[in-house]
Order: C-alpha cells, then sequence, then structure tokens
C-alpha cells in the first residue's frame, strides 16, 4: 500500500484525459439545441442608461432574444449577494448596494453588463451585439483608489455616500499607542498593493439549460464550488428553489478565486434558457475575462512597526484603503478584514497590534479573492517593514526575525487579532531556508556578480496563512452568510470498488488523486479501485466548495469522518459474520479480524455482505455500504515557513532575473509530495508575477490599459527559475489527517521574499523601497534616480 | 459557403465552414476534437497549439480555409495504437499539468520544440515555451517534462 | 470577426487583380497580424486575399553579396537558413527572436514589412542593413520605404515580393523586448559595411528610424564606448505605461552598445 497511500508521490489519475485531450471543460460540453449567448458591455466606467434599443439587433439573422436590465427587473431577479457582512467600527453595517445581473439605471464599470443577444451561433451573437443600442449619459467616473473617498468625487452607489463600504477596525488600539509611546525605534512605510488580474488559462464559461419537462435548470459553469453557486442562484438571484437547479462544474481549468465567486453571466444565461426554451451557452473571450472576471489585491498601505533598543517587535500600527471595485463581489468584503486584518500577527509576537481598513468602491471591475486573497497583502506588508526595521536599526534580516518568532514551545497561541496558531516551528524552517540557500555565503556571491556589472540580492519572508477556511460558528460570528463545513460521501459497491463523493472541487489541485490515496490508506483498497466524484450538485450529497486552501482539510477530514462511519458500520458487519463480539474486531489493512486469531474478512467481503444482505443482522443493521460525513472543523489550520530567493539586476536596464529560489514551508502531514510541490512552485510563480511584471492599470477615465496578454503581463517560463521546495513538519492537532494547505502560500510568500531581495540588491545605491511589480522601468527609475 | 478539404489526425476531412471560421473552431466545433483549447484572443496563451504540416502553429490564429490541404495532427492524435506518446507519458511522469487546460498545447509545443533541437537544456526549454502560458504549475515541472520527454523521443 | 470572401490566388498577377477595385480588401501574409486583428473586431474586409498558395514568393537565395528572402517566407526559415546564418548572421537571429516558435511558424518577412508594425523587429534590419524592397512593379530602398506609423511607400496593388539585404562586416540586433507582449520596446540594429555604419532603431517612436548620433559615433570608431555619452534625444518617442520616453531614450542607447559589443 505504501506506494499508492498517504505519501507517496503517486502520479495522477486525472492525468490521461488531460494528456490526450478528452478532458471535459464547459465549453467542450453541447447541449442539444443550444443557442450561444454574448453580452453587450458598458463601454464606460460610469454611465446612466437613458434606453436600450435592442430592435436592430433583434432582426439580425440568427437572433433568438435579447434581454436588458429591464426585462431582469420585469421577472424580479435578485441581487447577486456579497456573502460576508462586515461590522463597521462605528457598529453600523456595511453600505452593500445591489449588484443585478443585467445593470438597468446606471453602468458602473466599463465591461459592466448591460444586455444578453442568444442566437443560433456565436458569431451571430456577437454580429448582433453590435446592433444593440445603449443611449449612455456618461457620466464622471472615480478611478483613483486613493481619491474615490474625498469629497467632490463622484457618487457610485446612492447606498454608500463618499464611495465608503466599511471602515473597519481589529485589534487594541490604546495599547498599540501605548506601546509606540516606549518604542525604541519606529519603522514606517508607505505601499502599494498592486491589482492584479487572475487570468486562469480557461476563461469562464456557462451553459444555462431549462428543462419545460419538469421545470428545472441546470447550469454547467466554471466553478469552484458549484454547490455554493446553486445556492446563490437560488436563494438570492432567486431564478429557481435549490431543488430545481442542478450546478455542474465539470473539468475546469484553473481557478485562483475568480471561479469562486457567482457571476452575472452564469445568472442570465440560467434565466435566459428558460426564456428563449433553449440550452444557452457563453463562453469569455480573453478580453471578457480582463473586463469581467473579478480582481485582486490593490491596496494602500500605511505601516508602522515599533521596536525597543533589542530589535523586539512591539506594536504594530495599519491603515489600509481597500478597493472593492464597483460592486461588492460574493467575498468581497472578507478580503480586506477577516482574511487580512487576522494575519496581522504573522510568525511574531509583536506585543499590540491595531489596524483600520477602509474599504471604498470605485469605478473599476469588482475586487475579490485572488490566490492568497488577504493573506499576500497581510505578509507583503509585515515581511517588507520587518526588512525596513532592521535596515533601521542595522540588525541581520535573519536574525531580526528569530528574535521576534513566536517559539515551537508557546503553542497553542493566542494573537492579538482574533486568532489562536495550533502548532508551528517558525525557526525551523528559516534556518532550513537559509541552510539551502548557503545564507551565510551570500556576500560572496553579491561581490561576484558585481564583477559582472549585476547588482545581486538577497530576499526572505517568513509567512503564516490562515486556511482550512471554515469553522462555522467563528466565521459565522464574522458575518458570513454560510457555513464552511464539507461534506464528503463514502460509498462502497458489492464488488468491493469506492466511489467518494467530495464538495471539494479540484481544478488543479489533484483530488482526485490524493483523496484516493487518504482513502486507499485508510480503508486498504487498492488505489486503482478507488474513483472521485465532484463538481456536480446533483451527484454530490453538499459542498462548500473549493477556495482559501481548504479542500484537503476540510474536504478530506470530511471523507476521513465517512470512513469512520464504513469502518464503523463494517465492524458490526463484521462482528456478525464472524461470529464475535464487535469491541473485539479490529480493521487494519483493509481487513476486519477478531482480536487474536486469524479469523478475518476483507473489507470487500463486509461491501457484498452489506449489499447482498443473506447473512446479515438485518435486525439491528441497514445494507449497503454507503455514509456520508459533513465536517465543521474547530480552528482554521496555519500552515508557515520560509522562502528566501536570490536575484540579479542588470544596472543598464533595470531588468530583475530572479537566480534561486528556495521555499520550506510547514504543510503539517503530506498526503502526495510530488503535488505538494506542484502546488508549492505555482504559487511562487503566481507571487512572483505579481512583484515582477503583474499588474492592472486603469487610465482616469476608467479604461482599463492592462486589458489583454499584450499589456498584462503573465510571467513564462523563462521569468522562472527553477523552484527549490522542502518542507518541516508540525501537525495541525484539530483534523483528524493533521494537515494544513498548500495551495496558496506560495502566492503568500513570494511577492514579500522577492522585493526583500530586490531592494537588498538596490541597497547600496541607497534604494530603501520599491512597490510592486518592480518593472523594468521602476527598477532602472530607482537607479537612475540614486545615482 | 466554402468548402475546405484537410487531412486531420491521419483522416481526410471536408466541411463546409463560413470564411472567417478559425481552424480552432473548425477542430472543436465542427470535428469534435474539444482537446485544443482557446484561452486568448491575442495569439499568445498557446493553449490551442497544433501541428500543421508538422509545425506547431496556433490554429487560433489561422483560417480553416488556411488549411486546406494540409495535414493536422492535434493532441488527439499524438497517442498510436493506445500507447501514449513520450511526451505525454513524461507530463504524467514529471506532474508537469495541474488542471490540464494548457496541456495540449503545452505537449504539442514540446514535441515540436523536441523535433526542432536536438540537445534540449533547461534553459532553451524556458525560452522555447515563450508562447506558451500556465498558470498551475510555475512551469517547474513542464519543464522537468519537456526534458525528459525529448530525451524518451530520441531514445 | 465578421464574415469575408476568402481567395487564394496561385499568382502575384491573379492577387492584384483581386485586389483591384475593392476598397475593404486586404492580402494576406502570415496573418499573425491581420487574423488577431479581424477577431477583435479592429477591422471589417469584404475580401481576404491570402497569398500562401504564391511558390514564387518563397525562398532564401544567398547570391554574391546579397541575402534575398520572398516575402512569405515564414521567420523560422530564415532563422534556421544555413546559408542566412553564415551571411548575414545579425539576420537570422533577428527572425529567431520574433513572436514565439509558433508565430515563427506562420508569420512572414512581407507581412511584417508591408505592416510597418512601430515595434516590429525586421523592419530595423531591412533600414540597418540598407535593404531593398522588392515589390511586383519596382525595388524601392530602405530610406524611402517606410514613411510613418503602420505607413509605407507601397501604392495600391503594390506586393512586396522579396526583401533583397546587402552582406555587411558586421551587424547585430539588441531587443529590448516588452514583457508582457515580447514586442520591441526598443529594438536597434547596427550594420558595419566598410567606413559605413548603419543604426536603425525600432520600438522607440512611431515609426522604424535611423539614429544619425549613433551612426556618426560609430563611424568614427566602431565600439560600445564610442556611443557611451551619445545623447539620445527622445522627445518624440513613444511613452506608455511599459516604457517612458525618457526610459526608451536610454534604452535606445544601451541597446546600441550591446549590438556594437555583439556585431559579427
Amino acid at each position: 500500500m505504501a506506494d499508492t497511500g498517504i505519501g507517496a508521490s503517486v502520479r495522477r489519475k486525472e492525468d490521461q484525459r488531460f494528456i490526450t485531450g478528452r478532458g471535459h471543460y464547459t465549453d467542450d460540453l453541447n447541449r442539444p439545441g443550444q443557442a450561444y449567448a454574448f453580452f453587450v458591455r458598458s463601454p464606460h466606467a460610469h454611465a446612466r442608461i437613458k434606453s436600450v434599443n435592442t430592435a436592430a439587433a433583434a432582426r439580425s439573422p440568427g437572433v433568438i432574444g435579447v434581454f436588458t436590465g429591464q426585462d431582469v427587473a420585469a421577472d424580479k431577479l435578485g441581487s447577486i449577494p456579497c456573502g460576508w457582512g462586515v461590522t463597521q467600527k462605528d457598529g453600523k453595517p456595511m453600505n452593500a448596494p445591489p449588484h443585478m445581473p443585467l445593470a438597468a439605471d446606471k453602468a458602473r464599470y466599463v465591461g459592466d453588463q448591460v444586455a444578453l443577444v442568444v442566437a443560433e451561433t456565436y458569431n451571430q451573437a456577437r454580429d448582433a451585439a453590435e446592433k444593440v443600442v445603449v443611449d449612455y449619459e456618461v457620466l464622471p467616473a472615480s478611478v483613483d483608489l486613493a481619491a474615490t473617498a474625498k469629497k467632490g468625487a463622484p457618487v457610485i452607489h446612492d447606498q454608500a455616500p463618499n464611495n465608503v463600504c466599511f471602515v473597519w477596525g481589529l485589534g487594541d488600539e490604546a495599547a498599540t499607542k501605548a506601546a509606540f509611546a516606549k518604542a525604541h525605534h519606529v519603522a514606517k512605510l508607505n505601499l502599494v498593493n498592486n491589482r492584479v488580474i487572475p487570468n486562469a488559462i480557461e476563461p469562464r464559461a456557462a451553459i444555462g439549460d431549462f428543462d419545460t419537462g419538469d421545470d428545472s435548470y441546470t447550469l454547467y459553469v466554471t466553478s469552484q464550488n458549484p454547490h455554493l453557486a446553486r445556492l446563490v442562484i437560488s436563494a438570492f438571484v432567486q431564478i429557481a428553489p435549490e431543488s430545481k437547479l442542478r450546478v455542474v462544474a465539470p473539468d475546469v481549468g484553473g481557478g485562483f478565486g475568480s471561479k469562486i465567486f457567482i457571476y452575472a453571466e452564469e445568472c442570465v444565461v440560467t434565466w435566459a434558457s428558460r426564456k428563449v426554451g433553449r440550452p444557452v451557452k457563453w463562453t469569455a473571450e480573453r478580453f471578457e475575462s480582463f473586463l469581467s472576471d473579478a480582481h485582486g489585491r490593490d491596496h494602500l498601505t500605511h505601516v508602522e512597526l515599533a521596536l525597543d533598543k533589542d530589535g523586539k517587535f512591539l506594536g504594530l500600527r495599519v491603515d489600509t484603503t481597500a478597493n472593492m471595485g464597483a460592486y461588492l463581489s460574493n467575498f468581497a468584503s472578507a478580503i480586506p478584514t477577516y482574511l487580512y486584518g487576522t494575519l496581522l500577527q504573522g510568525v511574531y509576537t509583536t506585543a499590540a497590534i491595531y489596524c483600520e481598513v477602509t474599504s471604498v468602491f470605485t469605478n473599476t471591475v469588482p475586487v475579490d479573492a485572488v490566490r492568497g486573497a488577504g493573506r499576500p497583502e497581510a505578509t507583503y506588508l509585515i515581511e517588507r517593514i520587518v526588512d525596513v526595521a532592521a535596515s533601521d536599526m542595522g540588525i541581520d534580516r535573519a536574525e531580526i526575525r528569530r528574535r521576534n518568532f513566536i517559539a515551537a514551545i508557546a503553542f497553542p497561541y493566542q494573537t492579538q487579532v482574533a486568532l489562536q496558531y495550533d502548532s508551528g516551528n517558525y525557526g525551523a524552517s528559516l534556518e532550513k531556508a537559509l541552510t539551502m540557500i548557503d545564507y551565510a555565503g551570500f556576500e560572496k556571491r553579491r561581490k561576484e556578480a558585481a564583477g559582472r556589472g549585476k547588482l545581486r540580492g538577497i530576499g526572505l519572508a517568513s509567512y503564516i496563512e490562515a486556511c482550512g477556511i471554515a469553522p462555522s460558528q467563528v466565521v459565522g460570528s464574522l458575518g458570513a452568510g454560510v457555513g464552511l463545513y464539507e461534506a464528503g460521501q463514502v460509498r462502497f459497491d458489492a464488488t468491493g470498488n469506492v466511489t467518494v463523493f467530495t464538495g471539494s472541487h479540484t481544478h488543479g489541485q489533484s483530488h482526485e488523486t490524493t483523496f484516493a490515496q487518504i482513502v486507499s490508506d485508510y480503508l486498504g483498497v487498492p488505489f486503482e479501485k478507488i474513483e472521485v466524484v465532484h463538481g456536480d450538485s446533483g451527484r454530490i450529497p453538499f459542498g462548500m466548495g473549493t477556495y482559501g486552501s481548504r479542500s484537503l482539510a476540510v474536504g478530506g477530514s470530511a471523507i476521513v469522518r465517512a470512513m469512520d462511519k464504513v469502518i464503523a458500520k463494517g465492524r458490526r458487519i463484521a462482528a456478525h459474520l464472524l461470529e464475535a463480539s464487535e469491541a473485539d474486531i479490529e480493521f487494519k489493512a483493509g481487513k476486519f479480524s477478531v482480536k487474536g486469531t486469524d479469523r478475518a474478512k476483507t473489507i470487500g467481503e463486509i461491501a457484498f455482505a452489506a449489499y447482498v444482505p443473506h447473512n446479515y443482522p438485518l435486525s439491528e443493521l441497514e445494507p449497503g455500504l454507503d455514509e456520508t460525513a459533513f465536517y465543521d472543523p474547530a480552528n482554521f489550520t496555519f500552515p508557515a515557513g520560509t522562502h528566501v530567493c536570490e536575484v540579479e539586476i542588470d544596472r543598464d536596464t533595470g531588468v530583475v532575473a530572479v537566480e534561486r529560489w528556495v521555499a520550506v514551508d510547514d504543510f503539517g502531514r503530506i498526503i502526495n509530495p510530488m503535488v505538494v510541490a506542484g502546488q508549492v512552485q505555482g504559487g511562487v510563480a503566481h507571487g512572483v508575477g505579481q512583484a515582477l511584471c503583474e499588474a492592472a492599470v486603469y487610465d482616469k477615465s476608467g479604461q482599463l490599459l492592462t486589458g489583454s496578454y499584450m499589456d498584462y503581463c503573465m510571467p513564462r517560463a523563462g521569468d522562472l527559475p527553477s523552484i527549490e521546495v522542502d518542507t518541516t513538519v508540525t501537525l495541525c492537532t484539530h483534523n483528524p489527517l493533521g494537515v494544513k494547505g498548500c495551495g496558496e502560500t506560495g502566492a503568500i510568500a513570494a511577492p514579500a521574499t522577492l522585493i526583500n531581495a530586490i531592494v537588498d540588491a538596490l541597497a547600496p545605491l541607497g534604494v530603501k523601497h520599491i512597490e510592486m511589480p518592480a518593472t523594468s522601468q521602476r527598477v532602472w527609475q530607482a537607479i537612475h534616480s540614486a545615482s | 459557403m466554402p468548402t475546405v478539404s484537410l487531412e486531420v489526425n491521419g483522416k481526410p476531412v471536408k466541411a463546409e465552414v463560413e470564411a472567417r471560421t478559425l481552424l480552432v473552431q473548425l477542430l472543436r466545433y465542427d470535428l469534435g476534437l474539444t482537446g485544443t483549447h482557446v484561452g486568448c484572443d491575442t495569439s499568445q496563451c498557446g493553449a490551442c497549439v497544433i501541428h500543421v504540416d508538422g509545425r506547431a502553429v496556433k490554429s487560433c490564429t489561422m483560417l480553416a480555409l488556411q488549411a486546406g490541404g494540409t495535414k493536422v495532427v492535434t493532441i488527439e492524435g499524438l497517442a498510436r495504437d493506445g500507447k501514449l506518446h513520450p511526451m505525454q507519458a513524461a507530463f504524467k511522469e514529471h506532474h508537469g499539468l495541474q488542471c490540464g487546460f494548457c496541456t495540449p498545447g503545452m505537449i504539442m509545443a514540446a514535441v515540436d520544440m523536441a523535433n526542432r533541437i536536438p540537445n534540449l537544456d533547461e534553459k532553451t526549454v524556458r525560452h522555447e515555451l515563450e508562447g506558451n502560458l500556465c498558470r498551475c504549475t510555475g512551469y517547474h515541472n513542464i519543464v522537468q517534462a519537456v526534458l525528459a520527454g525529448a530525451k524518451a523521443m530520441r531514445a | 470577426m465578421h464574415d469575408f470572401r476568402y481567395h487564394r490566388p496561385s499568382s502575384v498577377d491573379e492577387a492584384v487583380k483581386l485586389l483591384a477595385g475593392k476598397s475593404d480588401a486586404r492580402v494576406m501574409a502570415g496573418g499573425m497580424t491581420l487574423i488577431p486583428t479581424l477577431k477583435q473586431r479592429l477591422a471589417k474586409l469584404t475580401d481576404v486575399i491570402d497569398l500562401a498558395a504564391i511558390k514564387e514568393l518563397k525562398g532564401i537565395k544567398v547570391e554574391g553579396k546579397a541575402v534575398t528572402i520572398g516575402a512569405m517566407t515564414p521567420h523560422h526559415e530564415v532563422a534556421s537558413s544555413i546559408a542566412v546564418k553564415k551571411a548575414i548572421p545579425a539576420l537570422a537571429a533577428l527572425a529567431a527572436g520574433i513572436g514565439d516558435p509558433h508565430v515563427r511558424h506562420r508569420g512572414t518577412i512581407g507581412g511584417a514589412v508591408a505592416n510597418n508594425d512601430p515595434t516590429a523587429d525586421y523592419t530595423a534590419a531591412v533600414l540597418a542593413l540598407n535593404a531593398t524592397v522588392k515589390t511586383n512593379k519596382r525595388s524601392i530602398a530602405a530610406d524611402s520605404f517606410f514613411k510613418g506609423l503602420f505607413e509605407t511607400a507601397l501604392g495600391e496593388g503594390e506586393l512586396i515580393t522579396a526583401v533583397s539585404f546587402p552582406v555587411v562586416d558586421k551587424a547585430a540586433y539588441m531587443k529590448f523586448a516588452n514583457p508582457a507582449s515580447r514586442y520591441a520596446i526598443v529594438g536597434v540594429f547596427v550594420a558595419k559595411s566598410g567606413a559605413s555604419v548603419r543604426t536603425a532603431v525600432t520600438g522607440a517612436a512611431s515609426c522604424v528610424f535611423r539614429c544619425a548620433p549613433i551612426e556618426t559615433a560609430l563611424a568614427k570608431s566602431f565600439a560600445p564606448e564610442a556611443i557611451a555619452s551619445v545623447m539620445i534625444d527622445g522627445k518624440d518617442f513613444n511613452s506608455d505605461i511599459h516604457a517612458s520616453a525618457e526610459y526608451r531614450a536610454h534604452l535606445v542607447r544601451v541597446m546600441a552598445q550591446r549590438a556594437v559589443a555583439a556585431a559579427a
């Protein structure tokens, strides 16, 4: 079993279909009689919609239907909700303006959905869309994050005066003030967390399919959480009750957060399929992805760190303005608050922390979670200000971290910002990473590079994240509109095969393999006899989906709980078959045996008995071997670690080359090291992209200047080095697997690591900070200004 | 409507298409070969890479009519007699894919690369992947897979 | 994209006839620019005339002191041509750096030169190497071919058939690529032939241009140091989110120095 069980680098079950071109992504699916949709989008960042004339479009060849915001209103569809309430500093609820699936009164960003054209072919729909005449009264747009809440800025929503969504505080303001008052030194920094666009390589797509026969809908959609989509489209947008809506998320080509959310397009095509009496398919062109996938990050922050004379952190003060874009996306309000403020303890014993976040609306695409979501922002500011403090005080950057780490013996550790860390050993991963990269020998390498005319720098970041996003009661107390557990079902068939149904969706994370490894390991069933099913609300009992690195910690644990039930039932069946007392039955390596004897039944035999119950305790037990569990964990999990990288900068051009990258992470127990390394490497690349080249840039009028791959720079293979990965282990103390979560850590650790290295390379010139992305132009400018 | 005749994965194909039909649309919608993907509209992501007359091209930047008379191979045509192409096998062995969406284009690009360049090294592979974007893997394992696949192709 | 009529003539004459009298007809070479443009509905054409079947437009000839490349020769063929690598290695190297491998299999020199994109690579080679653009009507010297933003000396019904590059003593092209698109933010092609030095700059302004201060300095001394303090006037340079005019002006000098150092 060892070669396919927990801890083995098992090659993936899902690969066969992907490497042979037999995957089934949403756009690969076609429904009989399917029509095609194209959305008319606002070309203006802010405009009153005076009228929409659809007559010419309706007459265009092949057109089946044209729908506007007025049609949506007439059918009384509901608003797409934000699922997380935030209570403001003054006790009031946040301002949450409505977000209708098609805009009727105003368009609030370039790309806002204004009308839908449905036609026989995609080209006909797109041809006709050009004939929809929208009479816009163009309004001044509020685009600048720093200015949108100021007096005189154009107001985007009547419900949000001054364009403020909320002002939120966390921590002890008075204690923090006192800590600063006794500081030996205060390090200060203004920084920007740049706006990024998620860019899963598969564009979003949806097929709405209304069945007139039973008055039910099926939605095929590029989703990370089909059950959540069902809930929102049913309970909030009110298209159909959950019992009449099946949501299928087939193979999904990457999510990175962007496919968590329930977007206008999938609501509208679901609704429109009934209106036209045909399945309606929509697939985004990449330009639409840029204009309508929720963007990420976009913070302006002032941070101050108070230190004593030995470099111990006394207090941290953070003031952030966070961009929500034009509407509140489903998780938007949670990102710069519960997933950000609560992480400001980092891995340090900082005695007092206070953070205040002002979240604002602008005439830009809605902003929500992108890989890391809040936690990269927290890590970035902590790890930057720690480096600034080290530089100010002349303390080595590794040493200042050592002096402030939460000690390995201090767990569970109650932070100043609401979380309780269950386990960790931050020094262990730091030391391992420093050894791997030969931190001690760096100055020699810096000199050698200087000889070649290059500026070499080294940077490190010790991050922590809270993931396995769950405890329902905790998130409920914070304002979440839903519970955050996960469901898992483990079903034997009569011949001993196992089908696992999970509410976690896999779109690159490898659940079909790793979950099968867990089941194989626990139940002693051969790996090949286990199938993992996900992504279909019609087949899976329930689910809350994949985000916040929660699949293994929450979804995997649910499967373990279901297996516990299978084993418990199997034990009773075995006791009956082996004529022993239940207490004497032990289960090991796929066999139920009577303690101290060689009498045993394999779990396959037990399954057979359960489905062919001729000799079976029917008076006490139901037949069948099929168990479901919901798992709601006691806490988040807290992966942590240290990344170190080295860069070389070309003085003449400002080009930054990432020369080496070392990641040492603590993910608790690891199910499949190959898969985990892949997750880390992908996350690092995503973070390197943010730090080095990715930026969503708007002009003053609200036009997205980086609306294609011609201007939005995605990291390519040549921009990255090999990424060296290793781990340290402290087990999660509260889930049955001892696992933590690994999908986001790379994106969380990388921006701080890389910028710290770049600033280190430029430090000899007197450069103290450089904003992300550190493009060649920005770096050259810094060199140019310094020299 | 104009007609186009070509060979796809070893079989002759004839189809009526609008002149504006892209080769990738012919493959995906008319022929049902959905392994070739579309990830962008500016000819950059490489999810649509196939082979036309033995050379890697972006099938989203070619009209179906331009492919008249050519021999096209898509990801579906790479495995022979139920046996994976060495490059496909290498992608699996080295975990060179996660969500799988960029994978067909990556594999087709990698086979072309290995055909053109006899002694691939890491730096060359990274440079040659300039026309293929992946958001999942950080490219690390893709590079390992291409190197291993190229070696296996020569064996 | 909008629909159009597709034609595939087998001779230049036939192509020209198809073009005649149609104001919204365009010839298509590799289609690497035209197809994305049509896909994004930035152009609406009645007729697309595909030159791919015209055999006379393809191929590379090295004769005497000139390399002649047929208009429909893809970048990959130029990049991998042993004859080109031997005669003008800088030209093969430039072709090897256009777009990506898949684009190089389709994109052609004729298309690139006729389109005269301000960020294209080939235009710099044509101008710096003092090439001759051959059309179905005449031969046009490089210095009078590029007229401005996407503008050339090509008249109505005039198609590029080949570009002929004289062999020079030394040449090199250095590109500073846009990290997103990989087009040139600045590309500098330097060519030395006897006492004459020609330098063409692409990416920096609205059209490829020769850089007199660099040429003068290099004519005196063909060494990177010779242009270390040359001032590049960037007042008419492009300025965008990727590079300011000032940065581009700086890069022109840096790329020119690197090209001189690399010239072979």
